[in-house]
């Protein structure tokens, strides 16, 4: 933590964890008996509970989105440039909930977790998740908390899959739906990267077929493979260029194939940190939600259809250089829900710093986004949209 | 609001469903949306106005106009309105096409340029004109493709648009006698009502 906690930042955080033990159906046919949710929160909940917003995480993200955990943490929350008393997610007006979703590794039933009926960490074992199964998970952690209906939903990357999910799936239970620099589906290109990604942890030799906890081992080649792959789409080439054009960590070639250039070292800490800090089976089912996403498919892959299910109304929001979910990608939402004659809004952010632009504070995006939150906060403040709230 | 935006909110009907090219900060669907309960869209690609929509609670989307209104199905909707930026875009035949494609009916508002003022300024001080309609220097102006009353009516003649309505406001901002009897050398500025 820096030496004094800055005044726009919510401060020491500290999780909790729900359990539920109504069994969860999933979309791919099997039952989770039981689960953990382990989230956080952030301000106070008004009293007729019409304040709350949920923020949805992307794939290596988790609950810890703003402040710190402890006074050693050197980093707050992986969204803390957006989540604050007077930042663009004001918590001085909203009720903020994060949490880790299923599947995960930071405290969530994962496969990382005990499975009850073995004793044993799950592995490979555990269900397979979809972006579905989390939205109908995290319904009933708003039902736990009151909330009967989110004044948004908000996600960025496969966050925002989720928020566009939540509008489709309950669209009584939201307001708004904010979707940063997402994709109505993923494009071959897109799921052929996760494929990558997912080959490089399953053929690591400590994988051991995920049963890797019972060696006392983990993938952490494949893991590192996996997140230097997925590093590369999250920047742009120009925001490779300008990070690291060609420059020579010891200033010469060594004719060898050890760390020269910067950007391979960079990529290979970016792997590092990861490796350590996030559950192979995690990352391979998360890539699966990601690959399986496509809210189409019930609506006889007519997306038009799909989105004439809302009755929220929705901020899309795109980075021009992003082109792991880029800005066209963004306007097929926005197309099907105008044909849908949908309340929207859409902004395409100019930015040289690709997708990972979402996490950033970049003035225009900052702008932008604030200025959308805080006429969502009017509404709440103003009495919009709480008649339903009854559940508080 | 702007002495154009209230004549065009006259022309739209309760309940309207509208296309807003260029719609600025948002006044104009923000007063429909309330007082003839219209839902729409506006197109905008400043940051300043995209922002003061989003606080208003106006739809808009980034978009470009130059980059034409493909996105938008054959009579999506009832209207569509471009007030002032007729002259700003780079191909004015092309959008007033896709105007009214998109649109049952399109409203268009432009500054003439056959405005008198315009006329004697040219004539006589030599220069580029300069007015509260026009109040840029030639080289800042975004107006790149100004037109008269008479230009605009002849092209839509040519190009089969029909001409639903006009009207033409002078320089105090009214409907005088003047420019209803020479809307070409009266008309500051100039609306039109047009289809397909």
């Amino acid at each position: 933590m820096p030496q004094q906690i800055p005044a726009d930042s919510v401060g020491l955080v500290e999780p909790k964890t729900h359990h539920f033990d109504t069994p969860l159906e999933l979309e791919c046919g099997r039952t989770l008996p039981a689960y953990d949710l382990v989230y956080e929160t952030y301000g106070t909940l008004n009293s007729n509970a019409s304040n709350a917003v949920l923020i949805c995480h992307a794939l290596s993200g988790h609950h810890h989105a703003a402040g710190y955990h402890s006074e050693d943490d050197k980093r707050p929350g992986w969204w803390d440039t957006c989540i604050g008393p007077g930042k663009v997610i004001d918590t001085n007006r909203f009720f903020v909930v994060c949490l880790n979703n299923l599947g995960g590794c930071h405290g969530s039933s994962g496969p990382s977790s005990i499975n009850p009926e073995t004793g044993q960490p799950w592995g490979p074992d555990f269900p397979m998740m979809t972006i579905k199964d989390w939205v109908n998970s995290q319904v009933r952690l708003a039902d736990v908390l009151g909330i009967q209906r989110w004044a948004a939903v908000i996600g960025g990357s496969m966050g925002g899959m989720q928020a566009l999910q939540w509008s489709i799936d309950y669209p009584e239970r939201l307001s708004h739906s904010v979707v940063i620099a997402a994709a109505p589906k993923l494009s071959a290109q897109n799921i052929a990267f996760n494929e990558v990604a997912r080959q490089s942890i399953l053929t690591d030799p400590n994988f051991h077929g995920g049963r890797y906890y019972l060696h006392d081992t983990y993938p952490r080649q494949g893991l590192i493979l996996a997140r230097m792959v997925g590093h590369i789409t999250y920047l742009s080439d120009d925001a490779m260029r300008m990070k690291f054009g060609r420059d020579l960590r010891a200033g010469r070639f060594h004719y060898g194939f050890d760390v020269e250039f910067q950007v391979e070292s960079y990529l290979r800490h970016q792997g590092e940190v990861f490796s350590r800090n996030f559950d192979a089976n995690t990352y391979l089912l998360m890539t699966k939600a990601l690959d399986y996403f496509d809210p189409a498919r019930e609506f006889e892959d007519n997306l038009e259809t799909a989105l004439a299910q809302p009755s929220c109304k929705f901020l899309i929001m795109s980075f021009t250089s992003d082109w792991r979910f880029a800005p066209e990608r963004s306007r097929e939402i926005v197309d099907g829900l105008v044909h849908a004659g949908r309340d929207v809004s859409y902004a395409e952010i100019d930015t040289p710093k690709g997708h990972d632009a979402f996490l950033l504070d970049i003035p225009e995006y900052v702008k932008l986004f604030g200025a959308y939150m805080h006429r969502v906060a009017n509404e709440v403040e103003s009495g919009v949209n709480t008649v339903e709230n009854t559940n508080a | 609001m702007r002495d154009d935006l209230q004549l065009i909110s006259d022309w739209i009907p309760q309940g309207a469903t509208l296309l807003d090219l260029g719609c600025g900060d948002g006044t104009l669907l923000a007063w429909l949306g309330e007082h003839k309960q219209t839902r729409g869209y506006g197109l905008e690609i400043n940051q300043d106005n995209l922002a003061a929509c989003f606080e208003k609670g106006v739809n808009v989307l980034e978009q470009d106009l130059d980059s034409g209104l493909g996105n938008f199905q054959d009579g999506r909707f009832d209207y569509v309105v471009m007030t002032q930026a007729l002259q700003a875009v780079l191909r004015p035949d092309q959008i007033l096409n896709e105007m009214v494609r998109v649109g049952r009916e399109a409203i268009i508002t432009f500054p003439n340029f056959g405005h008198w003022w315009v006329r004697s300024y040219l004539a006589f001080k030599g220069r580029m004109p300069v007015s509260s309609a026009l109040p840029y220097q030639w080289y800042n102006t975004p107006n790149i493709h100004l037109c008269t009353v008479q230009d605009f009516e002849t092209h839509c003649r040519k190009h089969n648009v029909q001409i639903l309505e006009r009207q033409v406001i002078n320089r105090h901002h009214r409907s005088g006698f003047l420019a209803k009897l020479w809307p070409n050398l009266f008309g500051e500025i100039a609306i039109y009502r047009v289809k397909a």
